[in-house]
């Protein structure tokens, strides 16, 4: 089994180094079988290990590898993972994987760099699944940078445009800024437990041995982090750019897996979380103010695949609207709800796109259920779902949240969270109607939509059939249903938070009025798209300040360029002429100055100390000349000198003696 | 023969020797200078021997006979080395041996 939950990453780890090495050269056109081949199996593997974990979820499986990293009292093992919350993740991500590879053979049929992206894609399955597979923090980071280098890569996939380029390194720039917080978070876990495997942090906080002051410090940390990677106010502006990606990118990473591994990571983390409840509340609040913030600016905008990306903006706010209340599991089975219905909406998109020959303005779309009836169809069924009418699946996961917001007391949060349902409800049913009825606004002599391949459509069907049906075989009766009881099983160790429970009385009527405010955003966007064309404009003109305001995403972007972006741009201008001025100043200074210092200390070397030693050489050459005549070289000259003293000695000798 | 002729016979043969040295510029007469220097030392040598009644000095003699035959192949070959390097046998040429 433990060789089985490794196997899950590195199988999709091994087609990405033989894509990435023979993909250009030799695969080419045949990179598919890789990509898909190996998330196939990965997802063979996840199923098994998901259904030990359904068999006996009381035992996680834990396959530790090695002791990755210890320095002295740190350690922090190469170890996996799979408990029930990993399992639902686990899930999603391998199975909404496969789907998306699968209709990547077709809609990415004949790009120049096929091998390449289907490197990047299997790249970002493995980093994923590291991610949520992971039993420590750290390993969680690894993942959780892969992913984010994945999306910089695959949102810069065609990075001949300069809009896409510039979208991915704003979306790397932007998740830098929330990672900064993940990275002191896990400084701060160590300092305080001295570990940061899952196990002993859960321990620690479990035993009270963590303060609620270091608590909140380390889950807002946390937070930022989430926010950062999925895509909530402040720092939610990349993720409407990240559209520039393929959109089978776009319904995998930045609609089903990636963006959610935020909301992964607060629910991983509850039992931090449920010791801070000032951070409970900034989730909460940060999570229904970008769930209505995003849907607002979702109520205008023209660009199919931006309405999307809004609309899983708004729903990332609900997921941690969910948690900030305390219903982390209801969070999580959005998550996977949502997984199903926006990657289907995305995938769904795609055809569109792909029909219409790369035309993503709504405005220039409609009439087009005649032409491609498979995705209408589908798209219809995850819109039902996403709008939350019952019995789909986007009706149980939103319909707990917001129970459990206004169960918790949380009124004003719950306020936010209906607004938002209504207006998800319209702009989701406006894309609709606008894409696919009324008359035709396309010209059908230069356009003529079909529908997409066989590897498209099937994994819409698929994923339709769980739109469908994912949330109400696992979640009745809601709060209490098979999904809660499973994922229950993760958390019974440091004490889960008193459930709520399902009562007739407020949950049914609760449950109408989602279903009475999903249907009157359904009715509105009727009237405004099929019954009378022309009223959005009129109301755009009598309104044309907040209909500016909402096209222009509430002037965000411009706000941050204005206000952060060109600041540190001047800031940068300005540290950098004091630095051409002040420190090169400085530096050249010193240079000069030694120079200076050099040539005098060269002219004393020269007249000095070369002139006191060539002197004395000098000296001693013209002594040694006189000295030198002595010397001739003849033997007998030598001897005669020898004689001569012998005979001078020998005459001494004599005659002193 | 009283011991001073010999003596002063001995004497004279090695002024011959030593002026032959210092003044010829042949390389070989310089070495047969050398041979009568040492023979003067001999003919001395046995001089005193026969007066002293003493045979030491006679042994001496042989061995200055057999290290002067060696001396004599080392002179010859260094001259025969010193005409193949420098194709003159006149000393004044040979000034090597200076700085």
């Amino acid at each position: 089994m433990k060789v089985l939950v490794w196997l899950i990453p590195i199988l999709p780890a091994v087609a990405v180094l033989l894509n990435g090495l023979l993909g250009r050269r030799v695969l080419r056109d045949k990179a598919h079988y890789l990509g898909v081949g190996s998330v196939g199996l990965a997802l063979l593997c996840a199923l098994i290990v998901i259904l030990r974990v359904i068999v006996d979820p009381q035992h996680p499986i834990e396959a530790k590898l090695y002791p990755w990293i210890f320095a002295g009292s740190f350690s922090v093992d190469m170890g996996l993972m799979v408990d029930s919350l990993s399992a639902v993740m686990l899930f999603v991500v391998c199975g909404v994987g496969f789907l998306v590879h699968v209709y990547s053979v077709g809609y990415m049929h004949g790009d120049p760099s096929y091998p390449r992206f289907f490197t990047y894609l299997n790249l970002f399955m493995t980093s994923m699944l590291v991610l949520v597979l992971a039993d420590n923090y750290l390993l969680m980071f690894v993942g959780w940078e892969g992913v984010g280098l994945c999306s910089y890569l695959l949102i810069g996939f065609w990075y001949e445009r300069r809009s896409a380029s510039d979208a991915g390194k704003k979306a790397f720039i932007v998740n830098r800024i929330g990672d900064a917080g993940f990275i002191l978070a896990m400084a701060l876990i160590f300092w305080t437990t001295g570990s940061l495997a899952y196990h002993d942090v859960f321990a620690a906080a479990g035993d009270h041995k963590i303060t609620t002051g270091i608590a909140t410090a380390i889950t807002l940390l946390l937070f930022i982090g989430a926010m950062g990677k999925s895509a909530q106010i402040p720092l939610y502006v990349w993720l409407p750019d990240a559209m520039e990606g393929p959109t089978p990118v776009s319904a995998l990473i930045h609609a089903a897996t990636m963006v959610t591994a935020g909301v992964y990571m607060v629910v991983r983390s509850q039992a931090l979380y449920l010791l801070a409840p000032v951070s409970m509340d900034v989730v909460a609040g940060v999570g229904a103010f970008t769930a209505l913030f995003a849907a607002s600016i979702a109520l205008v905008q023209t660009d199919i695949k931006r309405v999307l990306a809004y609309s899983t903006v708004s729903q990332l706010g609900y997921m941690f609207l969910g948690c900030g209340v305390g219903a982390f599991t209801s969070g999580l089975f959005h998550v996977m709800t949502h997984a199903f219905f926006k990657g289907l909406l995305f995938l769904g998109a795609g055809s569109v796109i792909h029909a219409m020959h790369e035309e993503q303005d709504m405005r220039r779309m409609g009439g087009l259920r005649r032409h491609i009836r498979g995705t209408y169809d589908t798209m219809l069924l995850a819109t039902i779902a996403i709008a939350g009418i019952p019995p789909f699946a986007g009706f149980w996961s939103k319909d707990e949240i917001l129970a459990s917001a206004i169960k918790g007391g949380h009124v004003l949060w719950w306020v936010l969270g209906l607004c938002a349902a209504f207006m998800t409800s319209f702009y989701m049913f406006r894309l609709i109607f606008m894409t696919f009825r009324g008359e035709e606004r396309f010209d059908p002599e230069q356009v003529h939509p079909h529908e997409s391949p066989p590897s498209m459509l099937q994994p819409l069907r698929i994923l339709a059939v769980l739109s469908v049906i994912g949330g109400v075989i696992v979640g009745i009766p809601p709060e209490n249903g098979l999904f809660h009881k499973f994922v229950a099983h993760a958390f019974h160790h440091h004490g889960e938070h008193a459930a709520h429970t399902f009562h007739f009385w407020p949950d049914v009527p609760l449950m109408l009025l989602s279903t009475v405010i999903a249907l009157g955003g359904l009715y509105l966007a009727y009237l405004f798209y099929i019954q009378d064309p022309e009223r959005p404009k009129r109301l755009a003109e009598k309104f044309a300040f907040a209909y500016e305001t909402l096209l222009n995403k509430y002037y965000i972007d411009e706000f941050y360029d204005a206000y952060i972006v060109r600041p540190v741009k001047w800031s940068t201008g300005a540290l950098w002429s004091v630095d051409a001025r002040v420190v090169d100043g400085v530096v050249n200074g010193f240079g000069a100055f030694t120079r200076l210092y050099a040539n005098w200390s060269g002219i004393v070397d020269r007249w000095v100390v070369d002139g006191a030693v060539n002197g004395v050489g000098a000296v001693i050459q013209s002594g040694s000349r006189a000295f030198r005549l002595i010397q001739t070289g003849v033997v007998q000259n030598y001897l005669l000198v020898m004689a001569l003293g012998l005979f001078v000695f020998a005459t001494i000798y004599l005659i002193v003696i | 023969m009283p011991l001073s002729w010999y003596l002063v016979f001995g004497a004279l043969l090695f002024m011959i020797g030593v002026v032959g040295v210092l003044t010829r510029r042949n390389v070989i007469i310089v070495l047969m200078s050398i041979e009568l220097m040492l023979n003067a030392v001999n003919v001395t040598l046995i001089s005193f021997s026969h007066y002293l009644q003493d045979l030491r000095g006679q042994i001496f003699t042989l061995f200055i006979i057999a290290v002067a035959a060696s001396e004599a192949a080392i002179g010859l070959a260094l001259v025969i080395s010193m005409y193949r390097g420098k194709s003159t046998f006149n000393l004044d040429e040979v000034n090597v041996l200076k700085w």
